[in-house]
């Protein structure tokens, strides 16, 4: 059973003789003139207008109310909220990262230049730029985390094994996210730090040559490696990230999460059904 | 007497003979299954024809050679001897103003240090890239103790950028070199396996001895 939805957002049924106001009927037999409806009736009743017709053209709120008010099992604790913890860094990570990038100049001769004017000239933006940059630190330690817990409480068992493995592919990409971020500011250390990790992906067998040629853009850093990097970094990645963060929470809500290994299942009901 | 129902062959190649209703005699594939089919085509040749072209243009640099050949002037032949290393900065890519610069040390070829490979012609300069074999930091002539040593992970390779100890897989590379009108020119960048003997340029930590060599294959535009 799903929860009723709250007061507020419920339509007041019309009352029997009302016409226009809501509570002309209640002025006496007939005669008197029906009160106004004050400003703040009218703006609860606008609201509630909005949201009704969204919904019943949506079906918005049984989906919500199903999603939100599901049955978790005993024992679910704060443990349990890693997961939604490292979905709003990575919500944390897209919005800042959009309004950086209206700053940012993906450029080899710009882009530390228009990193250092974020930091020191754009209105709060040492303060977003240090959000995106701890953001990032954050959305590491969560992930594994949340990983850690999903391992040690056994959340990865049967019928659960898709939903690991889209986590685990969520784990790369946001480490793939770390490192085409890292470039970005483009001062000595991203760069070393970058043509190291570059050539890290060059020493794997067969493969390795060409996914550093794929990610350099050729023999060399060039002019377009930056750009390169930049693209997957807001474009590519982020968008299978949010793709695989949907199938994800739609698998935790088809499959409902586990109960902590501590908790045994209750003996006692099945017994009563046996007798 | 109920009339016993018509037989139907599951297998048989005629929709009639399977039993569909609506099939008309040497009918083979129903209608719906023709249009999802055509539906299932159009709608792969439609994807087909932007992703394809897409990842070829993202994939491009691979197979195409996105440094085509330069000649970066080094200085008159008088500013260089057979003996001590000159350390020069050479533009490897100047579209990108620093980032494209690179230490290189250079030296005349010498034929009592520098051996000479069959079947190689022997460059008139060497020109020494300090870019380490192992992962790519730039290393630093030592003059003390004639060693190249890398600051990251502490590769340390001879006066003639051979591996002597620390994580590399082969010697330093190098630039191919000539002389014109008396000025030393670098062009490309070449590596080398432990012999000194000569290959297509290769990434760092990238073997070119023994087996390992097999591994790790040369780039399809060199």
């Amino acid at each position: 059973m799903t929860p009723p939805l709250p007061k507020a957002l419920r339509r007041t049924p019309p009352r029997p003789g009302d016409g226009n106001g809501r509570n002309g009927g209640r002025n006496g037999a007939g005669g008197a003139p029906a009160t106004k409806p004050t400003a703040k009736d009218q703006a609860v009743e606008g609201v509630a207008g909005v949201v009704g017709w969204l919904d019943e053209r949506t079906g918005t709120s049984p989906f919500l109310r199903g999603f939100l008010y599901r049955k978790v099992p005993k024992g679910t604790n704060w443990y349990y909220t890693l997961g939604s913890a490292t979905m709003f860094a990575f919500l944390s990570q897209a919005v800042t990262g959009v309004f950086l990038a209206m700053y940012y100049e993906p450029d080899a001769t710009r882009a530390y230049e228009s990193a250092s004017r974020i930091t020191n000239e754009v209105f709060l933006g040492e303060f977003v730029r240090g959000m995106h940059k701890w953001g990032s630190t954050v959305m590491i330690i969560l992930i594994f985390l949340h990983m850690g817990r999903t391992f040690f409480f056994g959340a990865y068992k049967y019928p659960r094994e898709l939903n690991w493995i889209i986590g685990v592919v969520l784990v790369v990409l946001t480490l793939m996210m770390g490192l085409t971020g890292y470039l970005l500011p483009f001062d000595q250390r991203s760069f070393w730090a970058t043509v190291v990790a570059v050539n890290l992906n060059a020493s794997g067998p067969v493969v390795g040559p060409y996914l550093a040629d794929f990610l350099r853009v050729g023999s060399e850093f060039g002019p377009t490696t930056i750009s390169r990097f930049y693209s997957l970094h807001m474009l590519a990645v982020p968008g299978l990230i949010a793709a695989l963060i949907g199938a994800h929470l739609y698998l935790v809500a088809k499959l409902g999460t586990t109960a902590p290994p501590w908790l045994k299942a209750e003996k006692k009901d099945l017994l009563k059904e046996e007798v | 007497m109920a009339e016993s129902p018509p037989k139907f062959d599951k297998n048989s190649r005629y929709t009639e003979g399977r039993g569909i209703a609506g099939a008309f005699e040497g009918e083979t594939v129903t209608r719906r299954r023709m249009m999802e089919g055509t539906a299932l085509a159009v709608g792969g040749i439609a994807t087909m024809a932007f992703a394809l072209p897409g990842l070829g243009f993202a994939l491009g640099p691979i197979f195409e050679d996105t440094n085509p050949t330069r000649w970066e002037d080094l200085g008159p032949e008088s500013a260089f001897n057979d003996e001590g290393y000159v350390q020069r900065v050479m533009n490897i890519d100047p579209e990108i103003g620093d980032v494209g610069k690179t230490t290189v040390y250079v030296r005349k070829f010498n034929r009592d240090i520098d051996k000479v490979i069959e079947g190689q012609d022997p460059q008139p300069y060497v020109v020494i890239s300090t870019r380490c074999a192992h992962l790519g930091c730039p290393v630093r002539y030592i003059q003390a103790s004639r060693k190249f040593v890398c600051p990251c992970h502490g590769g340390v390779y001879d006066e003639q950028g051979k591996v002597e100890g620390g994580p590399p897989v082969r010697p330093l590379d190098r630039f191919y070199t000539r002389v014109t009108a008396g000025r030393v020119e670098a062009g490309d960048r070449f590596s080398l396996n432990s012999d000194l003997e000569r290959f297509s340029p290769r990434d760092p930590s990238n073997h070119l001895d023994g087996l390992w060599q097999y591994l790790y294959p040369s780039r399809p535009t060199t």
